[in-house]
């Protein structure tokens, strides 16, 4: 542990990379500024031999940094669409993303809010997250942790397959369905709890369980009945996230950009 | 001598209402935008626009009203995120959809490209894509018994994609460094319709050198159509990059039906001529700056 001050956003990059740390040479996919920049971290200490991409065709060396680049990063291969395809069929990949919705049993949404013949909020359509879910393991990060994001019920319309019984051929979810951790503002959760539901692994400095309940449409588990707190960033890795964030784009993702531990000083 | 040159409105000549008309490229990547502006132009109506991989060609064909029936994996414009014209027309309920997975809409493509009628898949099992009508679940016939999707062949009447170089036979070359799926939707197509940036000789697009950009052979394309600057204001890396000043303008321009009418008057109405010169002209496209991801 360090005294030194670290951001909310500082400390879900730590706890995104996490997501990788066991999983060998795969492709790391971080979907927005801060899981993208928990990849780099990812592979910068503990798991050197991750993939990262430009965003556009190319693998890399060493991640790049969301935003404008000083210099022009070194290519490795290439990873043109078809071939993302090819990857992710073949389960040598791990994607953190940021749906809109989820649900009890781990479907998410980023299609629509409400009907999907007239929808409330037409979003992007539901991208590769049908087989993204059922081919390679899934990670998430929410912004706001509330209960319009984890939802009562069903998410409004499921782009990604969840451990919900009822949606399989003899209830048995395909074996490429592996639903790994969900990091938010207030949290970090898995799927360890009885029958897959999701269960609190560790709060962030300063949160209760009763308040990520609170915020949440249905019931979650624990990991424990005292819960730990999510790790905070080593000096190490803070000085490593701002080598992979020249940018400050961790700054823009929480209004405020606020400190990690919410305890009163 | 086979000469596969005409117009963009010898294109569309040749389109109909009704049509399943399938566009390449992806977001806001090397999308055949010349031809989409001459179909905006034109009497067409009723057509079903099969665009997995979706941008601007979405938004404004709903917006002109043009589409009936969309087949799609997404709709973007990357930088920004939500394609506002494909947003209001699904918001109004102007339109039927058919949503798939990325995965799944390659799929369907391959399926028509190798005269399938399906290719089995995981992608959709345990999701809402296959509650929607046109799916059917498959067994394996082997040992693991596995359910699978069966993805129904997407085929298509007429394919538009936009590639960097031709000569007049239609021997085609792709430049960018990603191809992306504009093979398929080729091999899908009865018809497939190419606007390129320039129609050179034979000799001049150095095959010998540049094979690997040629995805498909000649006889699977109908017509070649010279349209400097054909995808703005998408990218034809390595010619031209996104041109993100116009991107914005056509987001504003879904801000109202004035707003978008002031966008039809401003750089639709007139032809192709008129539109790059709307847009600041040749050079200052091919100065645009390389966007970020």
């Amino acid at each position: 542990m360090t005294d030194q001050i670290y951001s909310l956003a500082e400390l879900v990059i730590v706890a995104c990379a996490e997501a990788w740390r066991n999983d060998g040479e795969v492709l790391a996919t971080g979907i927005g500024p801060l899981p993208r920049l928990g990849a780099g971290l990812a592979k910068m200490t503990f798991n050197p031999v991750l993939q990262t991409t430009d965003g556009e065709c190319w693998y890399t060396s060493e991640p790049v940094p969301p935003g404008k680049r000083a210099t022009e990063p070194e290519l490795e291969g290439l990873a043109n669409y078809d071939r993302v395809f090819s990857a992710l069929w073949s389960g040598k990949r791990h994607a953190l993303v940021g749906p809109v919705q989820m649900d009890r049993f781990g479907q998410a949404n980023i299609s629509v809010i409400g009907d999907h013949d007239r929808p409330k909020v037409a979003m992007l359509g539901a991208r590769g997250f049908p087989g993204n879910s059922v081919s390679h393991p899934n990670s998430f990060f929410f912004a706001n942790h509330n209960t319009r994001a984890f939802v009562d019920g069903e998410v409004d319309f499921v782009c990604m397959a969840g451990y919900n019984p009822d949606r399989y051929v003899n209830g048995k979810p395909p074996e490429g369905l592996d639903l790994r951790i969900i990091v938010t503002n207030l949290c970090v959760m898995d799927f360890g709890g009885p029958d897959r539901r999701i269960r609190v692994v560790s709060l962030h400095p300063g949160v209760t369980f009763e308040e990520v309940q609170d915020n949440t449409g249905f019931p979650l588990a624990r990991i424990a009945n005292a819960i730990p707190q999510t790790p905070a960033p080593t000096a190490q890795q803070l000085e490593l996230i701002a080598r992979l964030d020249p940018n400050d784009m961790r700054a823009t993702v929480f209004k405020g950009d606020p400190r990690g531990d919410r305890r009163a000083a | 001598m086979l000469d596969k040159r005409m117009s963009a409105a010898d294109v569309v000549a040749q389109l109909q209402d009704g049509m399943r008309i399938g566009i390449g490229g992806w977001a806001t990547r090397r999308k055949p935008m010349a031809l989409v502006r001459e179909i905006v132009r034109s009497d067409l109506k009723d057509l079903t626009l099969v665009a997995g991989y979706g941008g601007p060609e979405i938004g404004m064909l709903c917006a002109a009203g043009k589409v009936k029936k969309l087949i799609f994996a997404f709709a973007t414009l990357d930088h920004f995120p939500l394609e506002p014209h494909f947003r209001n027309a699904r918001q109004a309920g102007s339109i039927e959809v058919w949503e798939l997975d990325e995965g799944m809409f390659h799929w369907g493509l391959r399926a028509a490209a190798m005269k399938l009628p399906f290719l089995p898949t995981r992608a959709g099992i345990g999701t809402d894509i296959i509650t929607q009508p046109g799916f059917k679940m498959v067994r394996s016939p082997f040992e693991d018994g596995e359910e699978l999707v069966a993805m129904p062949a997407i085929r298509l009447d007429v394919a538009l994609i936009h590639a960097h170089r031709s000569d007049e036979r239609g021997n085609i070359l792709t430049l960018s460094n990603d191809p992306l799926f504009d093979e398929l939707y080729v091999r899908a197509a009865e018809k497939t319709f190419v606007s390129v940036e320039k129609i050179v000789p034979t000799a001049q697009l150095d095959m010998a050198r540049n094979a690997r950009f040629n995805l498909v052979e000649r006889p699977l394309i109908t017509g070649v159509v010279e349209a400097p600057y054909g995808a703005h204001p998408t990218s034809a890396a390595p010619d031209y990059e996104i041109d993100l000043k116009h991107v914005k303008a056509y987001v504003d321009s879904a801000a109202s039906d004035d707003a978008w009418n002031a966008y039809r008057t401003g750089y639709l109405d007139g032809d192709e001529e008129a539109y790059l010169a709307s847009v600041g002209g040749a050079v200052t496209i091919a100065a645009l700056p390389k966007p970020v991801y």
